[in-house]
């Protein structure tokens, strides 16, 4: 399946095949390494993931952090982890990984069958 | 054979409101459309900076210079959670940034426009912003994680930037002879390229709907574009001030407004680079991306000096 998509959406400015104007090479230099941020937005809650960033550093991640998620009191806290340093389970896995806890329906507290008089449980 | 197996699984995620995630299998046209819209979206919101950035220093009051300058960080602030996203689907933020620079990639044709009065400001924020908010709630619900993710984020902050603009204009619609011409001056000015925001109209496509079926675009530019109509038409007899479209009239069997035609030749001479401010544009991002390089540098010369001091301590 080779689609092309050529129609223009709002947003989606199609490449034009023509040349681009610059005159200027295109040359990359080198950019800082990429962080994950956690953020807890208040006392009692988990971490949890905000997105990411390049810094150089993690007090300039923690900085940084602070300024692109935290502009509306979103935040108390921060963690920050360089990207590299995170691994993931494989999403063409799942199937064979998650598959065990699916048949053991008795680990769920409505596999029980109990008479309605019974209180606090 | 594979790729046909999962090209139709894909297709059943998607069609089955299952987010696609950046690890997950995806055609290769579904990671270029989203790659490339994601940061043209990004490039957006970066040179969206510049027309509202020219007013900073020439806010009326210390009110809207501090409002102006968040709203500014804001839009900095999306363009990070958009370049984000897109580095999810494998390209360099430096060679995004370095696309924008050279003019290889695109933004958003209605950042060509110049920013002539203060009464731009409050256009910008109702129109501009306005037009954005509605294909931005739209891609809430987009079908690549990553890319709906930072528009809820993005959503949430928008809504402070459209009222503020609205704000401006009220009162300079309630103010002297002169404020309310520049008012009216304004939104004339900024009414048309606010409508070409959206794109050509559905008619002038002859390709299939890939971008509808992937359900990366929910809407087409005709009913965005319509619901904006609809929308700003209302709002305006607030400001008791008129859009410039001699046809714009409330159609009672369609129960929308109907609109004047819009000038396709001036929206096309603006995407391919002849717009006001197209070469300044660029040539205020390239001088700020230039004459930042020895902070990019020293903050990593930096970083790497003290981690060498911790490890000869730790020695």
């Amino acid at each position: 399946m080779n689609i092309k998509i050529t129609k223009y959406y709002y947003g989606d400015i199609p490449e034009e095949t023509t040349s681009s104007p610059s005159s200027k090479p295109n040359t990359v230099d080198l950019g800082w390494p990429l962080w994950e941020v956690f953020i807890r937005s208040k006392q009692g809650l988990d971490h949890k993931h905000a997105g990411s960033l390049h810094a150089a550093d993690a007090a300039m991640a923690i900085e940084n952090a602070r300024d692109v998620y935290t502009r509306r009191q979103e935040g108390i806290s921060i963690w920050v982890i360089e990207s590299k340093h995170i691994h993931a389970s494989n999403p063409d896995d799942a199937t064979m990984f998650y598959e065990p806890s699916a048949d053991k329906i008795y680990r769920h507290p409505t596999f029980y069958d109990l008479p309605d008089e019974i209180k606090h449980m | 054979m594979f790729l046909q197996e999962a090209e139709k699984t894909f297709q059943e995620k998607i069609d089955s409101e299952i987010k696609i995630e950046p690890k997950d299998w995806m055609p290769e046209a579904f990671r270029k459309t989203n790659l490339r819209q994601i940061s043209q979206h990004a490039h957006s919101e970066i040179v969206g900076m510049l027309p509202e950035g020219n007013w900073i220093s020439r806010a009326p009051s210390l009110k809207r210079k501090a409002i102006l300058i968040a709203k500014v960080q804001d839009e900095a602030g999306h363009g990070l959670y958009l370049y984000s996203a897109a580095e999810t689907l494998g390209m360099s933020r430096e060679q995004m940034v370095a696309d924008l620079n050279s003019g290889k990639a695109k933004y958003s044709s209605i950042f060509n426009y110049p920013t002539l009065t203060w009464a731009d400001m409050g256009a910008v924020g109702w129109l501009v912003d306005g037009a954005a908010i509605l294909n931005q709630v739209m891609l809430c619900r987009t079908s690549y994680g990553p890319y709906a993710r930072a528009m809820v984020r993005i959503c949430k902050e928008e809504s402070f930037h459209q009222r503020q603009g609205f704000e401006i204009l009220l009162i300079l619609s309630k103010g002297s002879k002169a404020q309310r011409e520049m008012c009216q001056d304004a939104i004339n000015r900024w009414w048309w390229p606010s409508l070409m925001m959206f794109g050509p109209k559905d008619s002038e496509s002859t390709n299939s709907d890939q971008s509808i079926k992937w359900k990366i675009k929910r809407k087409t530019n005709d009913e965005l574009r319509q619901q904006f109509v609809d929308m700003i038409a209302e709002q305006i007899k607030l400001l008791g001030m008129t859009l410039p479209d001699k046809d714009l009239k409330w159609n009672d069997k369609t129960k929308h407004y109907d609109f004047g035609e819009i000038n396709w030749d001036e929206f096309w001479n603006v995407v391919k680079g002849n717009g006001p401010c197209n070469k300044d544009r660029l040539i205020a991002r390239n001088k700020a991306h230039d004459e930042g390089a020895w902070v990019r540098e020293a903050a990593i010369a930096f970083a790497e000096k003290r981690k060498s001091n911790i490890n000869t301590k730790a020695a």
